[in-house]
């Protein structure tokens, strides 16, 4: 059984995503006696070394062919088994696109695809490794959830809800060893329904995976000056909590970010969930830049994409001043 | 239970089917089966009108199709997703016409849902779209990718302990193009699947001509021995011969333990109609009311030639 203690969500913030992701899988033989996890060479990067040890009938490397994982796991999950598939985010969405959208679009395969170090996290891997794209190409196959925790205590609790949820799950896990923790402790934690962190009157943050944290610490940089910030973690992408994202539509200035391109991903899809309506505030889409990145580190790249705290706070009251 | 007899193939009725064990070759029925497909291919191909129709491809693997659904296949068309059935997967998607016309004369389809083919919104699809319970175990028309899903299947009936199930995948030449066909293959030896087994319809053909030109596939049964599974290459028109091939696995001579099973079926792309055989415009053309009526001539034709299938209790008919 998970503890979701203060000391474990220090200890997961320690592993990363995929480490709080190996932590997760431990207890999914206990959720489902069906489970099986299957990864392209990966078992080590996904964090399931121990799952590995404990469970070897139940992890199925495939080497390096990721369009032939995702049809294995196609007809094992048609046979009835809980299926995870874990590959780098790139690979997942990119390389294996028509076999997602074909087994889990089109047939509904009930696999949970899980997307490792998506975003910047791996940058000085270069372009072939930095995701920049995956939510849009997910977004655009139907039937495709996707989601996107904000720290690791919320990767174990996503991996759970993954697991117990009845159809295909991109589960984006984002960020590096020592990831910020955005929850202490045990939440509510329900796939498709978006958590309001933070009240504030005059700009409405709605961000998704690592940019959580920092939006929440952006909009303490603009309380210092009177600026006043909702954030929500908007975890689930698809399909979008239209409710929670009309419930800010008061604000002066609603703000999207995420450690995505500004193509495609969340600004995406809460700017085309408010295009219809006359009354609506102005957006400013935040993410990463529609361009491949050089290689560099992770800190570099967040702060070459404008994505540290101090400057989503500086873009956030530039923008705030055009428009208030 | 319905028993498929030769009276049924040559005017089915239809009757719900089911074929709980595999069975020794009844020869003759299994050649009024194929005819009986081809001239459904051809009426649906004539029905999609100006749409036209796999027809070359759907041709070519007429006695895989009928041997596997009259002798060997198990399945039961009021279960059909009984944990002891097999499973087949078509992964040469364009193949859709003549697999329907098995399904018809398994029991799944009923015979005037054959017209639907290619109307709008039918669920007989150009190529076919996942519908279990009516003999359809996935979607397939991306090609390259059945073999994985079978791939998947065997290693969850593997894990679940069902030794009686196989599975059989049926793929082109033109197919094994793809490297994701390669990918899986690799795995299905690797994961000891010898309840697997992937059929290959070598017509030799693919949309834009010969496959020698196109993309050389080489020595296709050494490709897939190389990659770890037991091969027979097989005259995938002679009834006979397929049956020995898709009956001898897993515990038939020689297969080895583990091994999963490529048949290379050599085939004729068009098989049957005079004008279609070889003939680079059928991967996919229309048919007129006058190519249609020569080609199902040219079946009548060849069933007077062949043997008289039996009636049931073995007299012959007259």
């Amino acid at each position: 059984m998970i503890a979701y203690t203060r000391a474990n969500t220090r200890a997961w913030s320690m592993l990363g995503s995929s480490g709080a992701f190996g932590v997760a899988a431990m207890e999914l033989p206990e959720l489902d006696s069906n489970v099986a996890i299957l990864t392209a060479d990966l078992a080590f990067f996904s964090g399931l070394d121990r799952f590995k040890a404990k469970y070897p009938e139940r992890l199925f490397n495939l080497g390096i062919a990721e369009q032939n994982m995702l049809g294995v796991a196609a007809g094992m999950a048609k046979e009835g088994l809980k299926v995870f598939a874990t590959t780098y985010a790139t690979f997942a969405s990119a390389r294996c696109c028509d076999q997602v959208r074909v087994n889990m679009g089109h047939m509904h395969a009930d696999i949970k695809l899980v997307g490792l170090a998506a975003g910047l996290s791996v940058g000085i891997l270069g372009a072939t490794h930095i995701s920049i794209e995956d939510v849009a190409i997910m977004r655009a196959i139907p039937n495709i959830t996707i989601v996107c925790p904000a720290d690791c205590t919320a990767t174990v609790k996503a991996t759970v809800a993954a697991a117990r949820h009845k159809g295909p799950v991109y589960l984006r896990l984002s960020g590096v060893q020592n990831n910020p923790t955005v929850y202490q402790g045990d939440f509510e934690f329900t796939i498709g329904k978006a958590i309001r962190l933070r009240e504030g009157g005059d700009i409405a943050i709605i961000a998704t995976g690592t940019m959580v944290h920092a939006a929440l610490e952006a909009a303490t940089l603009l309380a210092e000056r009177r600026i006043a910030c909702a954030v929500i973690d908007m975890h689930t992408i698809k399909p979008l909590d239209e409710a929670a994202v009309k419930e800010t539509l008061g604000a002066k200035l609603l703000v999207t970010i995420e450690e995505h391109s500004v193509k495609g991903g969340l600004g995406g899809a809460v700017s085309e969930c408010l295009a219809g309506l006359r009354q609506k505030p102005p957006q400013l889409v935040l993410g990463m830049a529609d361009s491949f990145n050089r290689p560099a580190d992770y800190p570099y790249l967040l702060e070459k994409n404008g994505l540290t705290p101090r400057q989503l706070a500086e873009s956030i009251r530039a923008s705030y001043e055009e428009v208030k | 239970m319905h028993d498929m007899t030769a009276a049924t193939i040559d005017a089915p009725t239809h009757a719900q089917g089911s074929r709980p064990e595999p069975r020794g070759l009844d020869a003759a029925r299994c050649r009024a089966a194929a005819r009986q497909i081809r001239k459904y291919t051809l009426q649906m191909t004539l029905a999609a009108g100006p749409l036209g129709a796999h027809a070359g491809g759907a041709l070519s693997m007429v006695e895989i199709l009928s041997v596997l659904y009259l002798d060997v296949l198990r399945y039961d068309v009021k279960n059909p997703l009984s944990e002891q059935r097999d499973r087949f997967i078509l992964s040469k998607g364009h193949g859709a016409p003549s697999f329907y016309a098995a399904l018809c004369l398994a029991g799944f389809l009923d015979e005037k849902e054959l017209a639907t083919f290619k109307a709008n919104e039918t669920r007989l699809h150009g190529h076919p779209a996942m519908d279990p319970s009516r003999g359809i175990e996935f979607s397939s028309g991306s090609l390259g990718q059945g073999l994985s899903l079978g791939v998947g299947t065997a290693l969850a009936l593997k894990i679940r302990g069902n030794d009686v199930s196989r599975v059989f995948v049926l793929l082109g030449d033109g197919e094994c193009d793809e490297g994701s066909v390669w990918e899986a293959a690799m795995s299905a030896a690797h994961f000891g699947l010898r309840n697997l087994v992937a059929i290959v319809d070598r017509n030799g053909m693919q949309y834009d001509g010969c496959t020698g030109p196109v993309m050389d596939t080489g020595d296709l049964a050494t490709k897939w021995r190389s990659f770890g599974w037991v091969v027979r290459d097989v005259d995938g028109h002679d009834v006979s011969a397929l049956h020995d091939a898709l009956a001898s696995s897993p515990a038939g001579p020689g297969t080895s333990a583990g091994a999963p099973l490529a048949i290379i079926a050599h085939t004729i792309r068009g098989k049957g109609v005079s004008f279609m055989e070889n003939a680079r415009v059928w991967h996919h053309s229309r048919l007129t009311q006058a190519m249609f009526d020569q080609a199902m001539a040219e079946q009548d034709a060849s069933a007077e030639t062949a043997p008289e299938p039996p009636e049931p209790g073995g007299s012959k008919r007259p």
